[in-house]
């Protein structure tokens, strides 16, 4: 197998809200190995955004990362210097965010705007620079660069940002790509383009890459390796085929089920019921406990451990806690 | 962009017509004029002095007179000065525009710094020492300040004059006239920045704070751009373009003379002379000025839209 790119251990990121500490990544740990897709999946709010913005530490002012390490490719970067940090982000770590419309600055043509990191890590001469963006640009099927670069972004569509996003995130060669729900704002035919322009990427350039998304049709499509987020936790991880054939987590169960599915017309999809819950002020519980149809006792007094129940694949749950089954 | 420009050049003219009309009614509806607050004046000699400068006649006629003129550039003779409207306001104008045009500046650049120190470093103590100081600035009445820093600086620290353009009696030429009447701007130019600084500081405060909150600002970070380039070139570009329209808009108040200022430090500005001309009704003198600040708002409101128009494209390629 490929060696180990990235490691992620027991992250913790809090916001200190007026409400209270927010746990918005409660201990959180998995890896990333060279060329491969991890995809985070979760409901809305669950702490995907944070997690990957925590491993670029470009959380918001009144977030901090409070706890555990980023071990990517040899390195802590909880223990890097800001300037350290900064020299990562956009070189070794490329980012693509949710919202291409907003994403980048409007009073910059996209030209300015992708030889910027180019510039900054690459060291290259502005004509150089404009040079590669082109090449980028065209790489990544947009005919005209030499007009594109010369536009501002809201004379492009949202799936043609999108591109550009990506382009900018893979100008300096990153050996890992965080994709924060880069097809979410945009409509389904741009949105299978997207992702197969990210395939392609992958392919080519063995990079590796976190996807995060709410969308399991995504996570089929891309991922080889999946974790599962509840309210700030992992509740389960495993690999896509097992995980897609055989989960193991009331919630991973419920959220496959909620996924609906071509040629089974149902008259109601199905919900998980309830929300999730306040990420202020948890007490010791599994939070997903108020939700669960199978939830016991002790499922609302101690908090379950991350355990391995199948090979290579972990849950969380007190379900398995016993090696029974059910 | 051109089309844009001819445009809204078009609308202005129309525009500056419409309010000259509207002006000279509001003036022609004022009860009283220059001559019935003279009462001694017979009622024979006032309906003489009403023919001779033409008040008999109706309004509408009056205002076509009034206008030719004021296209030829003749905006009649001021009644209480006896002397040509344009030559009068001309002697003064500029006393008022030099100091407003140095407190501009200085206002412009001290809040524009402050104003982003204190969104990139909100909280901390040098926004609390801004946010403290500028309300304090803000809230002391002009006059108050002005007698302050006459008795400080004029009277008990005798550095800087007490008011008056030039020393009395003075005859300097030069440079060193210059400097003299510099000496004699420093106060009202003091008081006027520190009036209006205010509120621009806090409008560069929250207009920063909302542009470093936006998501091409977590883009140039994650893309490992420096702080420096993050702030003074994403976030700053944002954050001063609607400032732009802000800035056209001052455009009449560099002309119009702060006629507090004026009258405590004896300044010989246009503030004063628009005070006199409405205590004593005379009318040409006002309507010119009236008109000519209208004017000025109006050319500062196409500036702003222009303006913004070229360095916004999202509204240039329009
Ligand atoms: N600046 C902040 N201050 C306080 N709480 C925050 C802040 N940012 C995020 N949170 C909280 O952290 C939690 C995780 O947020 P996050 O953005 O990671 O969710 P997400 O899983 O990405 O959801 P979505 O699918 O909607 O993007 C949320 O409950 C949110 O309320
Ligand atoms: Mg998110």
């Amino acid at each position: 197998m490929n060696e180990t790119l990235l490691q992620v251990k027991h992250l913790q990121t809090n916001f200190y809200t007026e409400n209270g500490v927010v746990k918005a990544v409660n201990d959180v740990s998995f890896a990333i190995r060279e060329g491969e897709t991890v995809c985070i999946v979760g409901e809305s709010g669950c702490g995907k955004s944070i997690t990957a913005l925590s491993l670029m530490q470009l959380i918001p002012e009144n977030g901090k990362v409070e706890g555990g390490e980023i071990n990517f490719s040899g390195k802590n970067l909880l223990d890097l210097s800001k300037k350290d940090i900064r020299r990562l982000r956009g070189n070794e770590i490329g980012m693509i965010f949710q919202e291409p419309m907003t994403s980048l600055n409007p009073v910059f043509t996209i030209g300015e705007q992708m030889i910027e990191p180019i510039q900054e890590h690459l060291l290259l001469s502005k004509k150089d620079a404009y040079k590669k963006a082109m090449e980028l640009i065209t790489m990544l099927g947009i005919p005209n660069a030499e007009k594109i670069v010369n536009l501002y972004p809201h004379e492009l569509s949202g799936g043609m940002l999108q591109r550009i996003m990506i382009a900018i995130a893979l100008s300096c060669n990153p050996k890992l790509i965080i994709a924060d729900e880069p097809t979410t704002a945009l409509d389904v035919t741009i949105q299978a383009q997207i992702l197969d322009l990210l395939r392609d990427i992958k392919k080519e350039f063995n990079t590796s890459m976190l996807l995060i998304t709410h969308d399991l049709g995504v996570v089929a499509e891309m991922a080889d390796y999946v974790v599962v987020m509840y309210a700030g936790k992992v509740v389960e991880e495993g690999p896509v085929l097992e995980l897609f054939k055989n989960p193991q987590h009331p919630y991973t169960k419920g959220l496959l089920k909620a996924k609906p599915v071509i040629g089974e017309r149902k008259d109601r999809l199905y919900t998980i019921a309830g929300q999730v819950p306040n990420l202020v002020d948890l007490h010791e519980a599994c939070y997903f406990a108020d939700r669960c149809e199978h939830a016991m006792d002790i499922c609302r007094m101690k908090q379950p451990v991350l355990t391995e129940i199948a090979k290579g694949q972990k849950a969380a749950c007190w379900l398995y806690e016993d090696g029974e089954n059910r | 962009m051109k089309q844009y420009v001819l445009q809204r050049f078009l609308q202005m003219i129309v525009i500056l017509f419409g309010t000259s009309f509207i002006i000279f009614f509001l003036f022609a509806m004022l009860p009283g004029d220059y001559i019935d607050s003279n009462i001694s004046l017979t009622p024979q000699r006032a309906q003489e002095l009403k023919a001779l400068y033409g008040l008999d006649q109706p309004v509408l006629q009056r205002y076509f007179t009034w206008l030719g003129n004021a296209l030829h550039g003749d905006f009649g003779y001021s009644l209480k000065h006896q002397e040509k409207v344009l030559s009068l306001l001309n002697k003064y104008v500029w006393n008022s525009f030099f100091v407003a045009i140095f407190a501009l500046v200085l206002t412009w650049s001290i809040a524009l710094v402050s104003g982003v120190i204190s969104a990139i470093k909100q909280y901390s103590w040098f926004d609390g020492f801004v946010t403290f100081f500028v309300f304090a600035a803000m809230s002391f009445p002009s006059f108050f300040i002005s007698l302050l820093f006459i008795k400080w600086f004029g009277v008990d620290l005798q550095i800087l004059p007490i008011g008056g353009m030039i020393d009395t009696g003075s005859d300097s030429t030069g440079l060193a006239h210059l400097l003299e009447v510099g000496k004699h701007m420093i106060l009202p130019v003091t008081i006027l920045t520190l009036l209006s600084i205010g509120s621009l500081t806090r409008y560069f405060r929250t207009g920063m704070l909302e542009v470093i909150r936006q998501d091409y600002i977590r883009t140039a970070r994650a893309k490992g751009l420096k702080e420096r380039v993050v702030i003074f070139k994403h976030a700053l570009k944002n954050a001063i373009l609607p400032a732009i329209t802000l800035l056209a808009f001052e455009l009449p108040g560099l002309f119009s003379g702060a006629i507090i200022m004026e009258q405590i430090f004896n300044w010989p500005g246009v503030g004063r002379i628009q005070l006199e001309s409405v205590s004593f009704r005379d009318y040409p003198v006002l309507m010119a000025f009236t008109m000519f600040l209208s004017c000025l708002t109006i050319i500062g409101n196409f500036l702003a839209d222009v303006t913004y128009a070229a360095v916004d494209p999202r509204i240039r390629l329009k």
